[in-house]
């Protein structure tokens, strides 16, 4: 039997939808041009709904919206201010559980992370910051891992494997020792890794960065300047 | 024996500078001053904490030193990393934009000065009450003036916006030049306010002008001494605050050194470091710490320069000038009249910019030459020279920073200042006044001091205070374990 065809019904925040068999709520949300909040889901990458701010409530449950399957009259709550609260939660703790400071990071107005506060109307953190001891590897000569920014998504991890063929970055350690680590005794200037790979364009925040770039996008003119982060998928047409 | 009814008078806050300074005189039990200092009491530790990062993130993050002037540290930071790419010689569109944020800034912050934080003293007089004597008390008497500043600020924040992309801490220099071009509706925008603008300034300079002729017997002597004076000119001579080479004359116009390159900067100028100030005390070698002690800023820059290249600008300097004969002006409130000059100054170059085609030129960045480990550049702030020193590793992490500011570079100015005026006004006074006390932060203000900036380094003080008597003897002491 073909499903290429056969439609799935189902309602987002009260407005019916249909999606397509093997779809996932965000991506089912995505077609319809409904933006759901996410940061390590990254289209052509394994979903890994490790980040949860993609929550939704489906049928009642808290689940991720990137693993989640959809399914014939599933009832899909976005857009509610309890997971309104529950995303700020979740984006406000990342912050204060790195070193992120924005007024100097040359992915400022490229960043999901800061896009997604902008969104939330998060203009401070509310949890007191935990000012980690994380470090930074300059080795490479053409990539650089600043570590204060990692939010552990693991879209560098996912990418490196799935669309780079290498394996050049995973995680060790657990909890708040939990941190980026890379293929190599030492450091990155030690594995395969290449400037051009997608394991780098793939970081949502100024954790992996081509070095020497900086700021040469003026002030104006960078992705999240006039727009904010899921307004292109609100704006898109409707898929059928 | 040591004297038991030594007085210690405190003003802190100082008010209407930039950052928190503290003053501290101490008299004796006549109530003649024993010492008089300017402590400063913040702490800051940009030359610790960015060792480490990479080098191109230094002129957007060092800039974070200040709110008033980053365009300065941006623009140096951005000058010392092209060195360290090798890529100093811009595209003139690059060079350009640059030179007109720098402009901008010092117009902004000029004004600002002048007519926010200065003005009330020079309008209402150093005793006015002090609730009349403020920004908002030269709104209610002299609305016109009052206008004027804040439109002329906000004139030079949007030159500001239009070259950096924000008007405080934006992003337009980046190694080897500039990220955006000025576009043709940036342009005419600016264009609309500009004969506005040239007209406010030379008023600027007449009221700065006639406030200390009007008041010369007064204002000559207040908190004035002879010093050296040091700024960058250009190769000719000229005044020129965006580049050039150091010069430091003495007080009657003698030259000290003269082109000296700024990555040569260690061979002319060290600093000392003493144990009751987190700021550092830079003096010029050939003349040694006790004496080489030199003041910057508007006054330095105009008495170090052969001329300005603006006619306007040059005709207020040569005014300037023909009250001291063409030598140095020594006098501290001879700042605000200066500043007005540079003011002007920078209106015209402003000007001259925006009807400059190569701002819209597509050239922006030059690419990365020989790199370099080490480079220094040097720029002028609204505050007067500041130098900017990096060492950078293989990796590209900054491994050393130095950062002497302007206002560091005024510190032995702005004690003496403190010294002189304490001397002059409060000793034997039967009662501190409030305009009495105002009259030792006149003094400082004139300098327009940047106390947020000059202490960005890590201080060698003990964070404790203590205060000594006509013989040494300790009569107080207070731990500072935090501000």
């Amino acid at each position: 039997m073909n499903n290429n065809n056969q439609k799935i019904s189902l309602t987002i925040d009260g407005v019916e939808v249909q999606g397509k068999p093997g779809q996932t709520i965000l991506e089912a949300a995505e077609a319809a041009a409904v933006y759901i909040p996410r940061l390590c889901w990254m289209k052509n990458l394994t979903a890994a709904g490790s980040c949860r701010v993609c929550s939704v409530r489906a049928n009642g449950r808290v689940q991720s919206a990137c693993t989640q399957p959809i399914g014939p009259g599933m009832v899909v709550e976005n857009d509610t201010e309890e997971l309104r609260e529950l995303r700020r939660n979740l984006i406000d703790m990342l912050f204060v559980e790195g070193n992120h400071f924005c007024m100097f990071c040359e992915k400022s107005g490229e960043c999901e992370l800061q896009a997604l506060a902008y969104r939330f109307g998060i203009t401070a953190p509310k949890y007191p910051f935990m000012f980690p001891q994380r470090d930074l590897d300059a080795s490479h000569p053409e990539i650089l891992v600043d570590r204060n920014r990692c939010i552990l998504c693991g879209r560098c991890v996912r990418a490196s494997q799935e669309l780079d063929g290498k394996h050049v970055f995973g995680f060790v350690g657990r909890g708040t020792t939990k941190r980026l680590a890379v293929n190599a005794p030492d450091n990155l200037a030690q594995t395969d890794a290449e400037a051009d790979d997608q394991a780098v364009a793939a970081c949502p925040t100024g954790s992996l960065l081509v070095k020497r770039v900086g700021y040469a996008v003026p002030v104006g003119q960078r992705k999240f300047d006039h727009s904010p982060i899921g307004s292109e998928i609100e704006n898109s047409d409707v898929q059928d | 024996m040591a004297s038991t009814q030594t007085k210690r008078i405190v003003i802190e806050p100082v008010t209407r500078v930039e950052g928190h300074g503290k003053v501290s005189i101490l008299m004796d039990e006549n109530n003649r001053v024993e010492q008089a200092r300017l402590h400063i009491v913040e702490f800051r530790g940009f030359e610790r904490f960015i060792q480490g990062r990479p080098f191109w993130e230094l002129p957007v993050l060092v800039q974070r030193l200040c709110g008033i002037c980053p365009v300065s540290h941006h623009l140096c930071a951005a000058k010392a990393i092209d060195g360290i790419v090798g890529a100093e010689n811009l595209t003139p569109t690059a060079e350009k934009m640059r030179r007109l944020m720098h402009y901008g800034q010092m117009f902004q912050s000029h004004a600002l000065h002048f007519f926010h934080l200065a003005s009330p003293d020079l309008l209402f007089g150093f005793d006015a009450p002090v609730e009349k004597r403020n920004v908002i008390g030269v709104i209610a008497e002299h609305p016109d003036l009052a206008v004027q500043g804040v439109m002329m600020r906000k004139f030079g924040q949007e030159i500001i916006r239009a070259t950096a992309g924000k008007k405080v801490h934006g992003t337009g220099a980046i190694p080897g030049g500039i990220n955006k071009n000025l576009s043709i509706e940036e342009r005419d925008a600016l264009l609309a306010d500009m004969d506005q603008m040239l007209e406010w300034s030379l008023e600027s300079v007449k009221i700065a002008k006639s406030y200390t002729l009007e008041n010369l017997n007064s204002v000559a002597e207040f908190g004035s001494f002879e010093s050296n004076h040091l700024s960058i000119v250009r190769e000719d001579g000229a005044m020129d605050l965006y580049d050039g080479k150091l010069r430091a004359v003495d007080a009657i116009g003698a030259t000290i050194i003269d082109q000296v390159d700024p990555l040569d900067y260690l061979d002319v100028i060290a600093e000392e470091v003493r144990p009751w100030s987190y700021m550092k005390f830079p003096y010029l070698t050939s003349i040694g710490s006790e004496d080489g002690w030199y003041r910057v800023g508007p006054l330095a820059r105009v008495n170090t320069c052969d001329f300005i290249d603006t006619p306007q600008a040059e005709v207020a300097r040569q005014e300037f000038m023909g009250l001291t004969d063409g030598k140095p002006s020594n006098v501290t409130m001879a700042y605000h009249w200066t500043r007005m000059i540079e003011l002007l100054h920078a209106a015209e170059k402003i000007q001259e910019l925006l009807h400059d085609s190569a701002l819209q030129g597509e050239d922006l960045v030059v690419p990365a030459g020989d790199r370099r480990g080490e480079y220094v550049a040097m720029i002028e702030a609204p505050r007067g020279t500041l130098t900017h020193h990096y060492q950078v590793d293989e990796n590209d992490q900054v491994t050393m920073a130095n950062l002497i500011v302007s206002t560091t570079c005024n510190n032995e100015a702005m004690n003496r200042a403190v010294r002189k005026i304490a001397d002059d006004h409060l000793s034997g006074a039967p009662e501190i006044t409030e305009g009495l006390l105002n009259n030792i932060e006149v003094g400082i203000r004139a300098y327009d001091p940047c106390l947020s900036c000059a202490t960005h380094a890590l201080g060698q003080m003990p964070l404790e205070v203590t205060l000594f008597d006509a013989v040494g003897e300790v009569v107080d002491q207070r731990v500072r374990s935090s501000r």
